[in-house]
């Protein structure tokens, strides 16, 4: 990188940017406009927060998980409990944010990418609360793997289209919504479900979600008089993962660790772990690590967790890596599995194979750092939509 | 001064429209690509614009998205583009390279314009690369003595369409609608209000391409714009031929069609 791009807005370091065509330049500006207006607008969030209270069901709670624990090297383990939200994740933070975004923009249709469908069933949530027309982009393959979401979001009074190019998956997904919205910017508002694509969504879904590091920072103190020696969080695009390290950013005695998904391990060459195991790249608007081939293609990633079967990552993630403010560790689909066992046996708490990244993280880091450690976990979503695959997994009978 | 822009010098004099048409690389094949090409050029077709194939071209539409990943099937990489670039200009055809950004930084930004030159390569057409993250690209084309085409879009403000002109040369490429590429029934008004923005800010010659795909479609922008990009239009000939040599028969008839529409 030669020149100095921290310098430019919606850099991080060398990451993140603006790679996208000319055509929505103009729609991304007015959505930077719009969003900094509605920052400075304390009116918006006072709506938005009278929204989490009334309707996400916010603040979410703390949960200590001692039982956990006790496989984790009888470290103090505290759950950030996402999963309590309205739709089952982290996800309707950022939806309800741009949401109320987009009727301050005057726009009247919306739509989203998906890969598991918990983006698309809070986005068509949020539509259907906000009387909005909803179209939700989701690979062909996706809808087959998660056919309960696919009526979910039918339900709400979404359309759902299936993706047939590429690897039908996530990433195609999100090249349709793109197509969709260069051809209909004027209508339409792409609620991008991450913390990636093009300038200023890496800002603005992290900001939207930064509620949830804010609650657990003041939540912890309260319980244990003290920071936390450790934050986790999964990493797929790295929504929830922002949103709870952001806070904790300047608290550098805090370790912030990110647990991307390792699928059959990173030397199979089949996993999602973008960061471990990607290179810098150009991908969905964004520069960040992508799993890339040497001629620039994107590589399909693999992942028994769809909401973090993505080759992308967000930027500043990447940028966090590099400066060593935060770790990133990859966990396999078999120890991710592990802990999601653990959790529902233990604590009565059946996670998002998602989360269980993290429950795998903590197990490790628990028993490394011991009974006088304090951890916290980002439990970013519940793993009702996952009972098929778990069930599959285990050898369970349908 | 490259051979696309004495291109575009001969074609002014003789009062026309250049005809540029494009293809991706290794489509059908490799060799194929350039036998189609060759059909291109011997229909009347003036310059060549050779697609980087890319896995997640979210500027195109179904038909060149399907030649693409036909073309990603077998292999094609920046060697292939290369070569396939070279054996066009060899022909005496001025053609330059379309790719979206990922493949240039992945191959080295410098490295990549050089190469683009060593094929006699007059330029590149950079669909996702916006002006802001332009610097480096903009060192190394200037160094090759390249041009640097940048896309214009019908949403395109008037200061920033000065912006993005002034870091155009060889053509300006404009989008002649707000969408994806691909054949249309009619060419959109918008293209030709979009090319009347531009000449009051840039005095470089001006191509648009989205949607055209007919004679009738090449002899209505040709009233207005310097060039006329057709692509989708010839892969679907191909994409929808029996054999090859019924291919590059109705390539070759679709490019002898266009270039009459490109004279006024």
């Amino acid at each position: 990188m030669t020149v100095n791009q921290s310098e430019i807005i919606g850099h991080f370091g060398p990451y993140g940017g603006r790679f996208v065509p000319e055509a929505l330049i103009e729609a991304l500006d007015s959505l930077t406009k719009a969003y900094e207006d509605a920052k400075a607008d304390p009116a918006f969030a006072a709506e938005l927060d009278y929204l989490h209270r009334t309707y996400t069901g916010r603040p979410s709670i703390i949960t200590e998980v001692p039982r956990f624990a006790e496989h984790a090297g009888g470290a103090r383990i505290i759950l950030k409990r996402e999963d309590l939200n309205h739709t089952g994740s982290h996800k309707i933070n950022n939806v309800l944010g741009q949401a109320l975004l987009v009727k301050r923009m005057g726009k009247k249709r919306i739509i989203a990418e998906t890969g598991a469908g918990q983006h698309g069933v809070a986005s068509a949530t949020a539509a259907a609360l906000m009387g909005l027309e909803c179209v939700v982009y989701m690979g062909e393959e996706d809808t087959k793997r998660q056919s309960l979401n696919v009526a979910r979001m039918k339900l709400l009074g979404a359309e759902v289209v299936p993706v047939t190019q590429g690897s039908k998956t996530l990433k195609d997904a999100i090249n349709e919504a793109m197509r969709d919205w260069v051809t209909n910017v004027d209508s339409t508002h792409y609620l991008l479900g991450t913390v990636a694509g093009p300038h200023p969504f890496p800002t603005m879904v992290r900001d939207f979600h930064r509620v949830i590091g804010v609650e657990a920072r003041a939540q912890v103190l309260e319980l244990t008089g003290k920071l936390p020696d450790a934050v986790l969080a999964c990493i797929g695009g790295g929504s929830n993962a922002i949103g709870i390290f952001h806070p904790f950013l300047e608290d550098t005695s805090v370790r912030l660790i990110g647990l991307e998904a390792g699928g059959s391990g990173i030397n199979s060459g089949k996993h999602a772990a973008t960061i471990s195991g990607g290179t810098v790249g150009v991908l969905h608007g964004t520069r960040s690590y992508v799993l890339q081939d040497e001629n620039g293609q994107t590589v399909e990633s693999h992942s028994i967790s769809a909401g973090l079967d993505y080759p992308g990552v967000g930027p500043e993630h990447a940028y966090l890596s590099d400066i060593g403010r935060a770790e990133y560790q990859a966990i396999t689909d078999d120890e991710a599995m592990e802990a999601f066992s653990l959790l529902c046996k233990t604590e009565g708490i059946i996670p998002a194979i998602e989360s269980a990244h993290a429950l795998a993280g903590v197990m490790k880091l628990g028993r490394e750092l011991g009974p006088d450690s304090t951890l916290l976990v980002n439990l970013s979503g519940r793993g009702d939509k996952d009972v098929d695959t778990a069930a599959r997994y285990f050898g369970l009978p349908l | 001064m490259t051979p696309l822009s004495q291109l575009f010098e001969k074609t002014r004099s003789e009062n026309r429209a250049a005809l540029i048409g494009y293809l991706p690389a290794g489509f059908p094949s490799q060799q194929e690509c350039i036998d189609a090409i060759t059909a291109m050029v011997e229909g009347g077709v003036d310059a060549i614009e050779i697609g980087f194939p890319y896995s997640d071209p979210v500027m195109d539409g179904p038909i060149i998205q399907a030649a693409a990943d036909l073309s990603l099937s077998q292999g094609t990489g920046a060697r292939e583009v290369f070569s396939t670039l070279a054996a066009i200009t060899h022909m005496g055809t001025p053609a330059v390279v379309m790719t979206y950004w990922n493949p240039i930084e992945r191959y080295g930004v410098e490295n990549f314009a050089h190469s683009i030159a060593q094929a006699g390569g007059s330029g590149v057409i950079t669909p996702d690369l916006t002006i802001e993250e332009a610097q480096p690209w903009r060192a190394a084309v200037k160094k090759e003595g390249i041009n640097s085409i940048f896309v214009v879009a019908p949403s395109t403000k008037d200061d920033r369409l000065e912006q993005v002109t002034a870091e155009c040369s060889g053509f300006i490429y404009a989008a002649s609608l707000m969408g994806v590429t691909g054949t249309r029934t009619t060419v959109s008004t918008s293209a030709r209000d979009l090319v009347s923005r531009v000449r009051k800010v840039s005095s470089t010659p001006v191509a648009v391409g989205l949607g055209v795909s007919t004679k009738e479609q090449a002899h209505e922008v040709a009233q207005y714009a310097d060039g006329v990009i057709v692509g989708s239009a010839f892969i679907r000939l191909l994409q929808e031929s029996q054999s090859m040599g019924e291919g590059l028969i109705r390539v070759r008839e679709l490019a002898q069609s266009l270039a009459q529409g490109v004279r006024r």
